[in-house]
């Protein structure tokens, strides 16, 4: 993965340092609560409802033991022994002292690692594909181009006042695992006939208070002018997007407002004025990101082995679920990704404690070589694990209750921290997830309803994905209290979709039983093999909407 | 994990601290008469001395009327659009100013830039209007070399904030290589 070089590490400790400073002041008076608050929030520090949070950036969701075991240690001397990864590839920290955020930044630069626009108006941590570099349906490896966009975004003089947040997605395989139709930008990387590297640029997505899915502004654009593209479309945004509503703010507006056309042909126009100037990249460039993600050190893996994998899924019941759930093909014969799943009963989904922290360090030392991926889905991934070795991981993952065998299925619920943490949250979303999962526990019964995208978000800013999950759940507050609206067919994936809301909202205790309402139309009108997205559009919403309101 | 200690910021004295004032880039404060002008509520432009700031559309006007040029400049609202014809129409002045309306709104940044890189506009660009410390180093970066600070900032943190980075990684009006071609 990238290793900071002298540059890197320059600008992090020079950035610690300038948060420093700012803190100072910030405490002494001099600095006022409202012109503190972009500075904090661009090193990820928001003042919450019961303490501050403090938003640690995992580029592109690659992290390292070494850079996990900090957080763990972190999360001790500063916070409560635990951390929470977001559907932004990110980790949380629910309970620092806001005076104690400049030292926690110092310790993560020491491992490389920072909070530089994690929040606020700003060009956000770019995201990807949790299984980059080693899928099996991969064109590109999305890394190399991830970490060249992350040096061009950080610290942009010219965009850190942007209207509104901004985020960037970028897949190099064929099936989007990084929901970039969703996305202010999103980027979707090709091959020419040549096999040079083509990006085909979409911008307008986004979920929260109006979900929509991005346009194309570019096809097939040749990779050395990626960030001179960028930098045409920020640009555009930043002198035309509004200014007058936060609701109103974000890049889709624009888009929306303009039409396309009129969006593509600014761009392009500002564009032409770019186009081959300094930003252009070069082949060294590429080359350079490119070789910090080399090939592991992969081994052979005999033909025996990959045998004998395959019986013990044939013999061992238990096995064969985590194999068929959390393990992943992989482009080299031999190896697999595994997901470790944080949706467990005693967690909030994506939570994980710092001892926790520390095994799974191990783990990705001893079977990962000593990497690991975030999902946006908040979950974690092994990414290079020999079959010969997944029984073993398997057993040491069952020991830390992270090897429950029902990733992709509905249990595997995307979920924000909602009400009981965050100030922004009409409705607490971890209650409903945990009671979801208790009503719907039994393994055979999730297997039988097959892959489903349950998201939950506790308000509009939809940092749950409530909008493209099969079945949404959005937290809203009515005179003080709280209810839960369900969406259906919403989808991130290739075929974008943002769901249809099924009708007037629900009390929390309600829920399991409307859920189960919506289950039981799918099970009774599916047609074999058919999963509850499609079904849900071949029959539509009406005969949802008679079961749960009848 | 070492213990960390991160470093100290260079004290700096409250007691003679100054607020307020135009500073340069080259961080030394000037002595400066230019006032600023703004129309009142009703939009019109009330009664001034020179030398003094006004809007962009009444010194166009001002020029077009060939009254008192030297003693006028303009200060350009966050919203104003260049074109060619505005480039080469400012490019008679020694020295504009870009107004921030609240500090949070960065079009400013994109309308130095463009002074910079495509107008190759070579006079004074200040920041006025609701400018802090805080962000005085991206003004830099994208252009400004001037800087009229709220009157409640300090000088010495201004001049302290100007210098917060050693290294970048983008492009600007300051370093015209990104950093990916400066590597070894």
């Amino acid at each position: 993965m990238y290793r900071y070089d002298t540059y890197d590490q320059t600008l992090v400790d020079e950035r610690v340092a300038q948060f420093k400073d700012q803190m100072d002041r910030y405490l002494a008076g001099r600095l006022g609560e409202e012109e503190f608050r972009p500075l904090r929030l661009q090193n990820g520090l928001y003042i919450q409802r019961h303490a501050p949070m403090l938003r640690v950036a995992i580029p592109y969701g690659m992290l390292s033991a070494v850079q996990l075991r900090a957080l763990a240690n972190i999360s001790r001397r500063y916070d409560r022994s635990y951390g929470h990864f977001t559907t932004r590839q990110n980790l949380q920290l629910n309970w620092p002292k806001i005076e104690d955020v400049p030292a926690i930044l110092g310790e993560l630069a020491q491992v490389e690692m920072h909070a530089i626009q994690t929040s606020g108006n700003c060009i956000r941590n770019t995201t990807t594909d949790q299984f980059a570099g080693i899928a099996e349906d991969e064109t590109v490896d999305p890394r190399p181009w991830c970490e060249l966009i992350r040096q061009w975004s950080t610290l942009h003089p010219e965009f850190a006042y942007l209207p509104r947040k901004f985020k960037i997605a970028v897949t190099g395989a064929n099936a989007d695992r990084a929901a970039i139709q969703v996305h202010d930008i999103g980027i979707r990387l090709t091959r020419g006939d040549d096999g040079s590297v083509k990006a085909t640029i979409l911008a307008g997505g986004g979920l929260g208070r109006t979900p929509m899915v991005g346009d194309i502004v570019r096809e097939n654009l040749d990779w050395q002018h990626l960030l001179t593209y960028l930098d045409a479309i920020v640009r555009v945004y930043n002198q035309w997007g509004r200014r007058d509503n936060k609701y109103k703010a974000r890049i889709k507006i624009l888009v929306k407002a303009l039409g396309i056309e009129e969006f593509r042909t600014r761009v392009e126009k500002e564009w032409a004025h770019l186009k081959d100037g300094p930003e252009t990249l070069t082949d060294s460039a590429v080359t350079n990101a490119t070789g910090y993600f080399p090939e592991p050190a992969r081994r052979d893996v005999s033909e025996d082995a990959i045998n004998a994998y395959e019986a013990l899924r044939v013999e061992n019941r238990a096995f064969s679920r985590f194999v068929t759930n959390n393990v992943v093909g992989h482009k080299v014969p031999g190896y697999k990704a595994v997901t470790l799943s944080l949706k467990r009963r005693e967690l909030a989904p994506g939570d994980v404690t710092a001892d926790q922290m520390d095994a799974v360090a191990d783990l990705a030392e001893q079977y990962g070589f000593g990497e690991l991926r975030v999902t946006h889905e908040q979950n974690l991934v092994l990414s290079d694990v020999p079959v010969d070795e997944l029984e073993t991981l398997w057993k040491a993952l069952d020991t830390l209750g992270m090897a429950n065998p029902t990733v992709g299925t509905l249990a595997d619920m995307i979920c924000c921290p909602g009400g009981d943490f965050c100030s922004l949250a009409n409705a607490k979303s971890i209650p409903i997830a945990q009671a979801l999962q208790d009503r719907f526990e039994d393994l055979d019964f999730l297997y039988d309803l097959g892959p489903l995208d349950l998201n939950i978000s506790g308000c509009m800013n939809a940092c749950g994905h409530h909008h493209v999950g099969n079945i949404g759940i959005l937290g809203v507050d009515k005179k003080g209290l709280e209810f839960y609206q369900v969406s259906l067919g919403g989808r991130s994936d290739d075929n974008a979709t943002i769901g249809k809301i099924l009708g007037p909202s629900f009390n929390a205790e309600d829920m399991p039983n409307v859920i189960d309402k919506v289950l039981q139309v799918y099970v009774e009108q599916r047609l074999e093999d058919e999963v509850f997205v499609d079904t849900y559009h071949r029959i539509g919403m009406k005969p949802f909407k008679e079961r749960v309101y009848a | 994990m070492p213990e960390v200690t991160v470093e100290m910021t260079p004290t700096r004295e409250l007691s003679d601290l100054r607020q307020g004032g135009v500073i340069r880039q080259d961080q030394l404060v000037i002595e400066d008469a230019w006032q600023i002008v703004r129309l009142d509520e009703e939009g019109n432009l009330p009664s001034f001395e020179q030398p003094a700031l006004v809007p962009l559309t009444h010194w166009l006007e001002s020029i077009t009327a060939g009254t008192a040029r030297e003693q006028l400049a303009p200060w350009l609202p966050s919203d104003t659009e260049l074109t060619s014809e505005l480039g080469e129409a400012l490019s008679g002045t020694p020295l504009l100013a870009i107004d921030f309306p609240g500090f949070n709104d960065g079009r400013g940044y994109t309308i130095a830039r463009l002074l910079r890189e495509r107008y190759d506009y070579r006079g004074e660009i200040r920041a006025i209007g609701d400018v802090l410390v805080d962000q005085l180093y991206y003004m830099a970066r994208c252009g400004f070399n001037a800087f009229h600070l709220r009157d409640d900032q300090y000088v010495e943190d201004a001049m302290y904030a100007l210098s917060s980075f050693s290294v970048s990684y983008q492009t600007s009006v300051d370093q015209k290589t990104p950093l990916f071609a400066r590597r070894g």
